[in-house]
């Protein structure tokens, strides 16, 4: 049943990753993504996926979930694939009619796919190895700066936390509405497209109704505990760098310049 | 026999990390026209047990048979089922969608196939009078703009209009006021009269079970633990304890005057009748 849907993709765990500052991961992970769209070769492909294989190692993530995250993209990756493969000019190494094939293609092809899957990896270990909460708090932290062009900080990362908050609790509900209403003979399997949509009123009225009934006592509850906003809140789990975060930096930056380097090699 | 479940076993998520057994090899069998209780700790399994008399869960083993209908067979109608056994679930005014009373009402009748407007009337009307709601005043009202009482009544007249010769109940009276309570389980026992239909009550209220209940089933831990009239399951204050159940409030006062040596008798269902039993025996005590 629909219960079982987990929430981001979190897998709880202990490992040297899942212990390092949240900052410092979705720092890492940024980098990660901007240098991934630096490599022009097949060694530096090689570099990145022998550093990812070496994370989930040390993260203990199982390969299961890995590759279970790549799933719903295999489609956009064939057709990035296909894309690269038929539309290169260069030398032509096979064609039939108006489609041809080149090299550079086929090699733009292999670059391109390796890219797709690598950026889904990496950053899915973030999502991975950081629970949900902790992934707000850092994202706040990391749009302080932005404060003073009137980016709501706080604010957004209050949203975020409550939406994440509430996903399992408004499955639940769906479950138990859809239920009552079965209850009541509604039977939402059978019938063409249109009849199936109209059959979901029943079960989104109400659970409309209950979101927002939901959201006006939570914010009644926020507001009778004096909750006013970001300025000078304190927290329960403070944010710190460890050394282990230092470490991590510094991986980070030998990590870029390995990279960057790469783009001068000749192979 | 009205419902008979036999060694019925029910597993939550079999084959995934977050495998539960929610029940756990049940039997039992409720006669036609009875009403019955089941009590237990929260996660005991009851509203697992009861989700199985409408086929909303199919037994993972075992077997559940409902008038003669067995529900872990794959090809029984459903709808045919869905129209024998009403369930009304906790806080059922939170399923409310339509826009009148009449509609909502009729939303279940029209999902098992009746669609002549005089006759879907006529069963809103009888409904609603069930549970002392004007129809003329109150079929063109939404639903929406009712009390907190009166949408749990339209709720439930939604299910009372399908004529269910089975009524499951899932905390009928979670969250009402007392006067509330006391009309919703005057109403369960006229209509268990009127159309001696089997009534299934599941509740936390142990009050609301020893008054209005012939049989109760005590659950714990996805098992039955015991199962009798409630004048004899209640006798067992110290089980029941122990598996974070309480007794009635009358109960624990005779089992206290009983454990002082006064000797009222162990069987008076209300306030009322331990009232008239202690002043029979103040008076027999006053004239020897």
């Amino acid at each position: 049943m629909i219960k079982n849907i987990t929430v981001g993709q979190y897998i709880p765990g202990d490992s040297f990753i899942h212990n390092l500052d949240p900052r410092i991961k979705i720092i890492f992970t940024a980098f990660f993504v901007i240098l991934l769209f630096m490599v022009n070769k097949l060694s530096g492909y090689i570099f990145i996926m022998a550093f990812l294989v070496l994370s989930i190692y040390i993260s203990r993530i199982p390969l299961k979930f890995v590759f279970r995250g790549l799933k719903p993209i295999v489609f956009i990756i064939f057709i990035t694939i296909l894309a690269n493969a038929l539309f290169t000019p260069g030398e032509v190494i096979w064609s039939y009619g108006i489609i041809s094939i080149t090299k550079e293609g086929l090699w733009s092809a292999l670059l391109m796919g390796l890219r797709l899957i690598f950026l889904i990896i990496g950053t899915s270990l973030l999502t991975f190895t950081t629970s949900p909460i902790m992934l707000t708090d850092g994202i706040e932290y990391l749009l302080k700066p932005f404060r003073r062009i009137g980016v709501p900080a706080h604010e957004i990362a209050m949203m975020m936390t409550i939406a994440l908050r509430f996903i399992p609790t408004l499955f639940e509900e769906t479950e138990k509405i859809m239920k009552a209403q079965m209850a009541r003979g509604a039977d939402f399997e059978s019938g063409n497209f249109i009849k199936r949509i109209k059959n979901l009123i029943p079960i989104l009225i109400p659970l409309f109704i209950n979101a927002f009934r939901r959201a006006d006592e939570l914010a009644l509850a926020m507001e009778s505990r004096c909750y006013r906003g970001g300025e000078n809140r304190t927290r329960m789990k403070e944010l710190k760098f460890t050394a282990k975060d230092i470490s991590a930096l510094l991986i980070m930056f030998a990590f870029a310049v390995v990279i960057i380097l790469n783009r001068f090699w000749k192979w | 026999m009205s419902i008979v479940v036999k060694n019925l076993t029910f597993i939550y998520n079999e084959g995934s990390p977050f495998e539960t057994k929610a029940l756990d090899d049940v039997s039992m069998e409720i006669k036609e026209g009875e009403i019955v209780g089941i009590i237990g700790h929260t996660g005991s399994g009851k509203s697992t047990l009861v989700q199985h008399f409408n086929g909303l869960l199919r037994p993972t083993k075992g077997n559940v048979i409902i008038k003669g209908m067995d529900i872990s067979d794959k090809r029984i109608n459903l709808r045919e089922l869905r129209k024998k056994v009403g369930f009304i679930f906790q806080y059922p005014e939170y399923q409310i969608f339509e826009e009148t009373v009449l509609k909502e009402v009729s939303f279940g009748l029209k999902n098992i196939g009746m669609d002549d407007e005089r006759g879907l009337q006529e069963r809103v009307k009888e409904a609603l009078e069930l549970v002392d709601l004007d129809y003329e005043s109150f079929k063109d009202k939404s639903p929406f703009l009712l009390s907190g009482g009166e949408k749990r009544r339209v709720a439930i007249a939604s299910i009372l209009a399908m004529k269910p010769e089975i009524l499951i109940m899932d905390e009928p009276t979670a969250g009402l006021d007392p006067g509330g309570r006391n009309f919703i389980l005057s109403k369960i026992r006229e209509i268990h009269k009127k159309y001696s239909m089997t009534i299934v009550l599941v509740s936390h209220s142990m009050e609301e079970v020893y008054e209005l209940t012939d049989r109760v089933f005590v659950m714990d831990k996805g098992r039955i633990v015991m199962e009798g009239s409630p004048k004899i399951v209640f006798k067992n204050q110290e089980f029941l304890e122990s598996i974070g159940l309480g007794v009635p409030q009358v109960v624990q006062l005779v089992n206290r005057l009983r454990g002082k040596g006064i000797d009222v008798g162990d069987d008076v269902l209300s306030i009322y009748e331990l009232a008239k039993d202690i002043k029979r025996l103040y008076l027999r005590g006053r004239k020897p």
